[in-house]
């Protein structure tokens, strides 16, 4: 289980990683924790003609309050931020979610920024990313961008990034106050990729629901969100939250298996923000 | 508790000492197969079939050799010129057929994964670059993969020879079962089971290291297995190199859970490498090699039916069981034994007057399936608790209480079941009673009884258990299989007053060496730290099986208690004789020869040396042998026999169908316990083995055959967060066939764990009106049951 031969370069900072990848060219990839990539080159499904490594970039890590948001580097580290008291403090969600992500080996190395740009449809951190409204911050051969999350995946580990386009760090408005949040995910074993999960934020009458491990891509459902709105019950949102929900099945779990997960889910957490905390 | 001759002041025997070898392999100085490194050595990786079923065509390597670093690429029919192909069946399995199989792959290839060809170069890596350059013509043949349309007559053929895919039938009959399913007075119950495929996991996986001399025409295989004499056998067979030219060694050994107890393929094909190339060969199994050709097991579809009389009583028994075995029957132990052990252990811890079995194991194309921990118990176990469960439920008995009065009495033994097998020396109602005082039965049913009606769903499962251990001949042997009965041990006291004692058993984690040690210490006299223990080399230990069916405290154990009281009688007459006095009223105690009471006389290490440098000082005529050797085998019995009870309580999330497990309760009889503390792991790690086939290890399968989950991200193995706490008591009745009095500790737990799960989950269900009878009962089979989800 070893890869097949690649090419590495090691880039300095944001601009020097872009200029490197023009400069490879073809079969160019960002390497930033590899905890996907090393394993898909290690198994021979991919092949990578030279791997631009990110790790060293320091600008690219760290997580910073600038205004009413959070900005997070792409290349911090799952277990960083699961650490971070401001995340913990403003963004509770986050620090929720974390305990599901993975084993601490992964979390030391694995990054949120190569997490979100990888887009695994099973991850945690797309789908919070959806609740949370986030920006993400780009640079590219185009130049520097930002890409509201909504608009960011597009299918199976397909996102807006465009070639060469390098994911640098994501930007969190902080929740209002009175806002509250909720997650749930249910896996057969703890820090499994998830059979179903949900991240919910809302705030008094607005509210976004984002599954993940249900579809090709964590996706928000806006029939429940709006239905949440209008004063549905939790029932009543999981109901149509499943009527409306583009369902994927897997190994651990068929088509009707997530679909019945996710109304779960839409019940549970619902339920869980009436009795809970407030954000 | 009684005192026993164990219970002296220097006795090791059933006391919790740590394992001498633990800070070592904490250290991480184990020697395993790929800290091997030998000067000229080549890396092997093996060129794998992508199809379930294909005709090779063709082989071209040129772009394969052309890559630097690549000594030789070999194919099929270069390896079959130096490895002669070997047959799977065993001949008191009567009937059974398994055509001759090669090691690598000539014309044919039946199973994905199965070797085809082989690249030798100068590093792993550039071994795999090369392999995926081998183009290797397929032509696709159907695959046969659900065991039941194998056996249908339209069936494509695996084997063309064959007029089926059957590899053996067996059929038993025993009292009048028909008859008691007919009297209108019985209770008659019938449930069918389905058991997944599922695979050993070991922490190391394959491997070997294989040097040939072809000058001395001498082979050398360092291998991570369990029966090193089995290999070295299996090695002259088919290389043709006569056998004491051969040598098996067998270091560490990170797990093997009966995995690395067979004849495979690719590791054979290494030591045929190394003879055609004269060169050291390395192979080292990455872990999508391992899901792709260790052996799996279970794969068991199993109908049962059961009937009682008014009383309660068992009356009959019908099992049908039809078992998946993959393309071969597995050499030499043969892949009939798991279904064989299913027919003849199912209800072995019940009085039942009537039994019909019918067996029939099934060539497929998949991985070949053979012998791992627990062999065909976890079946046997789950199929008759399950319809014991049944039983209660029809007749509102007690399901404690059913398996009370059904018990074979402990002072009924010996007993022979309907099925013929000899049972002695067993303890299932003290069992039964001790777990259901240690779970506290009755405040548990009153819990479990109390949440139903909060929507909680709860449920406790039992099982009454007997485990094959201690083979004797009659396992492999008496069919013609080169795997020995008996094990040797030997002890020697060196000049400074050490103990150095060898065995045929092997250890490969669990702690057989110091379990050998502590017998050793004991047994002969001296401190622990004075024992050194030597397994894993046919160039150096006594002759013997090795370990697996738990029989090494069992048989290696008492071999060993018998060679150190021999040297023990040996030094006692040299010094009895230095100090004038009589061999019987000398002791040896930490190290010193003794009067009875303990007074020391000479120290072993003055005794040594005196016998050792100054000889001429012995009295005339004296020359003691510091050496004994003594072997041990099983012989009035086909098994030694071992008992125990297990429950389990869980909870089932009926939205999910996550099934949380509370709390596992253990008791099991060992017969005599050398180190509790070794023996209570080895019953957990075996639950949580059980606990894998029960909710969680499964080797999917497309319908073409191909394995779709042979990774760890995707194959479910327990983890230690999902785990419960399991809690183990003994109940201690020595066996009467050695004199240590040690039965097998190792498949206690595997063997009920699904079974004891298998009857929670559906005693939660019970109030939902579901059951469940398909293992691993995923989240998604538990709702399907549910009705919740289709």
């Amino acid at each position: 289980m070893k890869p097949g031969a690649f090419g590495y370069r090691r880039a300095e900072s944001a601009e020097d990683a872009v200029r490197l990848f023009l400069e490879v060219g073809e079969g160019a990839q960002y390497l930033a924790g590899g905890q996907s990539l090393m394993a898909t080159l290690n198994f021979r499904v991919s092949e990578a003609g030279t791997l631009i490594d990110l790790t060293r970039i320091e600008s690219l890590k760290g997580i910073e309050q600038r205004g009413n948001a959070i900005h997070i580097g792409a290349l911090t580290t799952h277990a960083s931020v699961a650490r971070s008291s401001l995340v913990r403090k403003r963004l509770p969600l986050i620090a929720e979610a974390y305990v599901h992500v993975a084993h601490p080996a992964i979390r030391n190395r694995g990054t949120i920024g190569g997490s979100i740009a990888l887009g695994d449809p099973a991850s945690e951190m797309p789908a919070c990313m959806l609740a949370l409204d986030a920006v993400i911050h780009a640079n590219g051969p185009a130049g520097k961008r930002s890409i509201p999350i909504d608009d960011f995946y597009l299918g199976l580990y397909e996102t807006a990034l465009e070639e060469g386009e390098l994911l640098t760090g994501i930007e969190i408005p902080l929740p209002a106050e009175g806002a509250r949040h909720g997650f749930e995910e249910i896996a057969r074993r703890h820090g499994d990729y998830a059979m179903a999960g949900l991240a919910v934020m809302t705030t008094g009458r607005r509210a976004r629901m984002a599954y993940f491990a249900i579809s090709d891509r964590a996706l928000r459902s806006t029939a429940a969100e709006d239905a949440f709105v209008s004063g549905a019950s939790p029932a009543e949102c999981a109901e149509v939250a499943t009527r409306e929900m583009y369902v994927f099945g897997d190994l651990n779990a068929s088509e009707n298996m997530k679909r019945h997960l996710a109304g779960v889910l839409m019940r549970r957490v619902l339920l869980s923000l009436d009795g809970g905390a407030s954000a | 508790m009684t005192l026993t001759k164990y219970d002296r002041p220097n006795s090791y025997i059933g006391s919790r000492v740590p394992r001498p070898n633990i800070t070592r392999l904490m250290a991480g100085r184990g020697k395993y197969i790929d800290d091997k490194s030998l000067p000229r050595m080549l890396h092997v990786v093996f060129v794998r079939s992508p199809f379930a079923h294909a005709r090779i065509v063709s082989i071209d390597a040129t772009a394969a050799l052309a890559v630097e670093g690549v000594a030789s690429v070999l194919t099929g029919r270069d390896i079959v010129d130096v490895v002669s192909p070997w047959v799977g069946v065993l001949t008191h399995l009567s009937g059974m057929r398994s055509p001759p199989q090669p090691c690598v792959a000539t014309d044919t290839a039946r199973w994905q994964g199965e070797p085809v060809a082989m690249v030798l170069a100068s590093s792993r890596a550039i071994a795999e670059d090369a392999a995926t350059l081998v183009d290797v013509d397929y032509d696709p043949l159907d695959a046969v993969c659900d065991m039941e349309e194998a056996l249908e007559p339209r069936s494509p053929l695996i084997h063309p020879g064959y007029d089926s895919n059957l590899c053996w039938e067996r059929k038993v009959e025993a009292g009048d079962v028909d008859a008691a399913f007919a009297d209108p007075a019985n209770t008659v119950v019938e449930r069918s089971f389905d058991f997944g495929r599922h695979t050993g996991v070991t922490l190391e996986p394959r491997g070997c290291v294989c040097e040939y001399d072809p000058a001395e025409d001498r082979m050398t295989m360092h291998y991570s297995g369990q029966a090193p004499h089995m290999i070295q056998v299996v090695l002259a067979k088919h290389l043709g190199i006569p056998e004491g030219r051969v040598r098996v060694i067998s270091d560490d050994v990170g797990g093997s859970f009966g995995i690395k107890v067979h004849t495979y393929g690719d590791e054979i094909a290494v030591a045929g490498a190394a003879k055609l190339l004269k060169r050291p060969v390395k192979f080292a199994a990455d872990r999508l090699e391992s899901f792709q050709s260790d052996i799996h097991a279970r794969e068991h579809r199993v109908r049962v039916k059961a009937a009682i009389n008014g009383e309660g009583l068992l009356q009959a028994l019908d099992v049908d069981d039809i078992t998946g075995i993959g393309p071969y029957s597995v050499y030499p132990r043969s892949s009939g034994i798991e279904g064989n052990q299913v027919i003849n252990l199912t209800g072995a811890p019940y009085r039942i007057p009537a039994y019909r079995g019918r067996l029939r194991v099934v060539f497929q194309n998949k991985v070949p399936t053979c012998q791992y921990r627990a062999v065909g118990h976890p079946i046997a176990m789950a199929i008759m608790e399950g319809v014991m469960d049944e039983l209660a439920k029809a007749t509102g008995c007690d399901p404690a209480e059913l398996r009370r009065i059904n018990l074979v009495p402990d002072d009924a033994y010996p007993h022979v079941s309907a099925q013929g097998m000899k049972f002695a020396d067993l303890s299932h109602q003290k069992c039964l009673a001790k777990l259901l005082d240690l779970m506290d039965y009755e405040a548990l049913k009153q819990e479990r009884d109390r949440l139903r009606g909060r929507g909680v769903y709860r449920g406790i499962g039992i099982v009454s258990m007997v485990e094959v251990t201690n083979p004797s001949p009659m396992f492999y042997g008496v069919g013609g299989a080169p795997i020995a009965a008996q094990d040797g041990a030997s002890a020697r006291l060196d000049a400074s007053g050490a103990l150095h004692v060898a065995s045929s058993i092997t250890e490969q984690g669990q702690g057989t060496d110091a379990m050998l040690a502590q017998i050793a210490a004991d047994g002969f006299g001296v401190d622990l730290d004075m024992v050194h223990v030597k397994t894993g080399d046919t160039a150096v230990v006594p002759y013997g099986g090795g370990t697996w069916a738990s029989r090494g405290a069992g048989i290696g154990g008492e071999a060993m208690l018998q060679a150190c009281k021999a040297l023990k009688a040996q030094v006692l007459e040299a010094a009895a004789a230095v100090l004038q006095a009589k061999p019987g009223a000398l002791d040896i105690f930490r190290g010193a020869v003794t009067d009875l009471d303990g007074t020391e006389r000479m120290t072993l290490a003055d005794l040594a040396r005196m016998v050792y440098y100054r000889g001429n000082e012995l009295p005339a005529g004296l020359s003691p042998e510091f050496i004994a050797t003594r072997h041990y085998k099983v012989s009035d019995v086909p098994f030694v026999f071992t008992n125990g009870a297990m429950a389990s309580y869980v909870e089932v999330d009926t939205d999910t169908g996550i099934v949380k497990l509370l709390k596992h309760w253990v008791v099991e009889d060992v017969g005599t316990i050398i180190n509790e503390q070794l023996v209570d792991e080895q019953i957990r790690g075996g639950v949580v083995q059980g606990i894998g086939g029960a909710l969680y290890e499964e080797c999917v399968y497309s319908d073409d055959g191909q394995l779709l989950n042979a990774s760890m991200a995707d194959y479910l193995v327990p983890m230690s967060v999902e785990m419960p706490d399991i809690e183990i008591a003994h109940v201690m009745t020595p066996t009467s066939t050695s004199e240590l009095g040690a039965k097998g500790a190792g498949e206690a737990g595997t063997a009920g764990a699904p079974g004891a799960i298998m009857n929670a989950v559906n005693d939660a269900l019970a109030p939902l009106g579901c059951s469940i009878s398909k293992m691993p009962m995923s989240p998604e089979r538990i709702l399907r049951a549910l009705g919740t989800v289709d």
